[in-house]
C-alpha cells in the first residue's frame, strides 16, 4: 500500500494516461494512507465517499480523453478553503460545524480540471501561527524527526497539515495559503517545495480570509514540476475577487528548462540575521554557488528596509485580521456561547469570541483594534504602511537594477519541537517568518525548496523570489536549483 | 508606550472580546511585547512616503450595480446558530 500515493503529479498524471494505474487506484492508495496516519493529526476531515465518487468520475474522462493537467490527482485541502456541503472551520471553534454552501473559487477550478478532493487538512487557527499549535483541532506531528530522538517536531504553520500530508505521501499536493510564510516556512521544515504567487495571481474569494492585503493561496507539492502544473490551475482572473489580477496565466511547466544561463540572482545581505545557524548560512552558500555553477550570476544587493518588515507585518496583518474577523459574531454562523438570562446582544458577541477565539486569535484581533483606534492610528497603523512602502520599493530598486530573483534562505532554523517556541513570548514565534514575510508586504512571488539537511537529519529549504507576475522564470530558477540540490530524503515512517 | 489595565479592558471592548478581570493583566503583557517590538518602526524615516494603500498598482475592478446572486434565504440561514421565520434571531436589541 502507498506506492501510488507517493507519486508526483507530473507522474501520476503521465501514468494515468498511459492507463499504467487508475484514478480510483490512486485514490484508494492514499485514503488507505490517511487512515494509517491519525498520528500526524494533518487531516481533520475525511471526505472518502466523496473522493471516490470524483476518482470515478475522472477516470470517465480520462477514459474519454478529456483530461486536463489535474484530472484524477488527489488533494487534500487547507481547512481556510470553503467546499461546498463539507465542513470547512479554519481550525476555530468559533466555526464550529460550519458547512458552506458555497465553493471557493481556487478549489472549484482544481476540481473542474478533475482533481480529487481527499479531506480537509488541519492548520493554525485562522492562519495565524507558525507552527501549527494554535489549532482548534490540536497540533500537527511533522512526519520528520530528530535523528535518534522521538520528540514531535511541528511541520510549521500554518498550512501545517498540507506540509505534514504531502511529506508523509497521505496525498499528491495539497492547498496552502500565504499570509506572512504560511506555505514557504511548512514547506522548508518539511523537505516539500511550496510556491506563493503574485498577490493577485490566485482568487481568494471563499478562502476565510486573515490579512486581505496579505493572504494569498498557493500549491504545497513534492517537486517544482508539480508547483508548475498545480499554480496553472489554481491561477486566473475571477470577477468575484476584486483584487484578483487580468493577466493572462502562462503555461509555467513549459517554462522549466532548467536553463538559467544568464539569469542574475540577487542576494540579499541583511539577510543575514545576527544568531543565524552556522547550518543555514552553510547551505545558503551551497545554494549561491548551485545557482553559478548552473550560469547565472550572482550579485550581492541590498533591501535596506528588511529589519523593520516583521514589526510592519505585525501591525498590519493584525489591523486587517480584527477587521475582518469582525463577522465572527454568533449570528450568522459558527458558534454562539451560552447567554444568561438579561444578557443582550452586546454580550452575545463578547461571550461567543471569547469562547470561540483561541489565545493567539484573540490576542491579534485586540492588537488590530488598538492599532487602529483613534489616538494611536498615526503611530502605528499609518506609519507600517508607510514602511511597507519602503520595503516594496526596496525590492523595485533591485529588479530595476538586473536582478531576475532573489535567493535567501527560507526560515532561520529547522523545525523545531512542539512546545519548544513561544510560550511568554509571541514575538519568538513570529520570528519563524523573518525570511518570508517581506514577499508578502510586497506582493511578490516567492518558493521554498529544499536543498539539504541539518546535523540531526531535518530538512532545510531555500528561498527565491521572483518579480512580479513572473512565477515561471522563478520556478525556472527555482528548478535549476532542485536538479542541483538532488533532495531526496524521506522522513522514516513512525506513524 | 505601555498597555496598562485600564486600556487592555477598552481594547477588549473595541474587539467585543469578554476579558475577566484577573485576564487583564497578563493580556496587556502579551499585548506590550507585541507593541514594544513594532516600536522598531519609530527608527525609520517615513517624512514624505505616501502609505501604501494596494499591493499591487492596480484600480479595483468596478462591476454593473446589478443583482448576481440573491433569494437564497435557506441557503444563508443554513448555518446560523438561531434563526426564527427567515430571520437571523438575536437577543433583544431595543427596550
Amino acid at each position: 500500500m502507498g506506492e501510488l500515493s507517493r507519486l508526483t503529479l507530473a507522474a501520476a498524471r503521465d501514468g494515468l494516461r498511459r492507463g499504467d494505474f487508475t484514478a480510483r487506484e490512486i485514490t484508494e492508495d492514499c485514503l488507505a494512507e490517511i487512515d494509517a496516519a491519525d498520528a500526524l493529526n494533518a487531516v481533520v476531515t475525511k471526505t472518502p465517499e466523496r473522493a471516490r465518487a470524483m476518482a470515478d468520475a475522472a477516470d470517465a474522462r480520462l477514459k474519454a480523453g478529456d483530461a486536463p493537467d489535474m484530472c484524477g490527482l488527489p488533494l487534500g485541502v487547507k481547512d481556510l478553503f470553503c467546499t461546498e456541503g463539507v465542513k470547512s472551520q479554519a481550525a476555530s471553534n468559533i466555526l464550529g460545524g460550519f458547512t458552506p454552501p458555497y465553493e471557493s473559487t481556487t478549489t472549484a477550478k482544481l476540481w473542474a480540471e478533475g482533481a480529487v478532493m481527499l479531506g480537509k487538512l488541519n492548520m493554525d487557527e485562522f492562519a495565524m501561527g507558525s507552527s501549527n499549535e494554535t489549532s482548534c483541532y490540536g497540533p500537527v506531528a511533522s512526519p520528520w524527526r530528530r535523528e535518534g530522538a522521538n520528540a514531535p517536531l511541528t511541520p510549521g504553520g500554518s498550512s501545517g497539515g498540507s506540509a505534514a500530508a504531502v511529506a508523509a505521501d497521505l496525498c499528491l499536493a495539497a492547498t496552502g495559503t500565504d499570509t506572512g510564510g504560511s506555505i514557504r516556512q511548512p514547506a522548508a521544515f518539511t523537505g516539500i517545495v511550496g510556491v506563493k504567487p503574485t498577490y493577485g495571481r490566485v482568487s481568494r474569494w471563499g478562502i476565510v480570509a486573515f490579512a486581505s492585503s496579505l493572504d494569498q493561496a498557493g500549491p504545497m507539492v513534492k517537486s517544482v514540476r508539480d508547483g508548475a502544473i498545480m499554480l496553472r490551475a489554481m491561477a486566473g482572473l475571477d470577477t468575484k475577487d476584486s483584487t484578483s489580477a487580468d493577466i493572462p496565466v502562462p503555461d509555467f511547466e513549459a517554462a522549466l528548462t532548467g536553463d538559467i544561463r544568464g539569469k542574475t540572482i540577487g542576494i540579499p545581505r541583511e539577510y543575514r540575521i545576527d544568531g543565524m545557524p552556522d547550518e543555514i548560512e552553510a547551505l545558503w552558500t551551497k545554494g549561491r554557488e548551485m545557482l553559478a555553477d548552473a550560469g547565472a550570476k550572482v550579485v550581492d544587493i541590498s533591501l535596506p528596509h528588511t529589519k523593520y518588515a516583521l514589526p510592519a507585518y505585525y501591525i498590519i496583518a493584525p489591523a486587517e485580521a480584527s477587521s475582518n474577523l469582525a463577522r465572527y459574531d454568533g449570528v450568522r454562523y459558527g458558534a454562539r456561547a451560552k447567554l444568561a438570562a438579561d444578557d443582550g446582544v452586546t454580550e452575545m458577541f463578547e461571550k461567543t469570541r471569547a469562547e470561540g477565539f483561541g489565545a493567539e486569535v484573540r490576542s491579534r484581533v485586540m492588537v488590530g483594534a488598538y492599532v487602529l483606534s483613534a489616538g494611536y492610528y498615526d503611530a502605528y497603523y499609518l506609519r507600517a504602511q508607510k514602511v511597507r512602502t519602503l520595503i516594496r520599493r526596496d525590492f523595485e530598486t533591485a529588479f530595476a537594477d538586473g536582478v531576475d530573483a532573489i535567493l535567501t534562505p527560507a526560515t532561520p532554523s529547522a523545525a523545531f519541537a512542539l512546545g519548544e517556541v513561544g510560550g511568554d513570548d509571541p514575538v519568538a514565534m513570529y520570528l519563524n517568518d523573518v525570511f518570508t514575510v517581506t514577499v508578502n508586504l510586497a506582493g511578490l512571488p516567492g518558493v521554498a525548496v529544499p536543498a539539504g539537511l541539518d546535523g540531526a537529519g531535518l530538512p532545510l529549504g531555500l528561498q527565491l523570489i521572483g518579480r512580479p507576475w513572473e512565477e515561471a522564470d522563478m520556478l525556472n530558477i527555482a528548478q535549476a536549483l532542485e536538479n542541483a540540490a538532488g533532495f531526496s530524503a524521506k522522513p522514516a515512517r513512525w506513524w | 508606550m505601555s498597555v496598562d489595565k485600564d486600556t487592555v479592558r477598552r481594547v477588549a471592548h473595541l474587539a467585543r472580546i469578554a476579558v475577566a478581570e484577573d485576564e487583564l493583566a497578563p493580556l496587556g503583557d502579551r499585548l506590550n511585547a507585541i507593541l514594544d517590538f513594532a516600536d522598531q518602526l519609530a527608527e525609520v524615516d517615513v517624512n514624505d512616503v505616501e502609505p501604501m494603500t494596494s499591493v499591487t498598482p492596480m484600480a479595483l475592478r468596478q462591476r454593473d450595480d446589478v443583482v448576481t446572486d440573491g433569494g437564497d434565504v435557506e441557503k444563508v440561514l443554513m448555518n446560523a446558530p438561531a434563526a426564527r421565520q427567515g430571520f437571523f434571531a438575536v437577543p433583544k436589541v431595543v427596550e
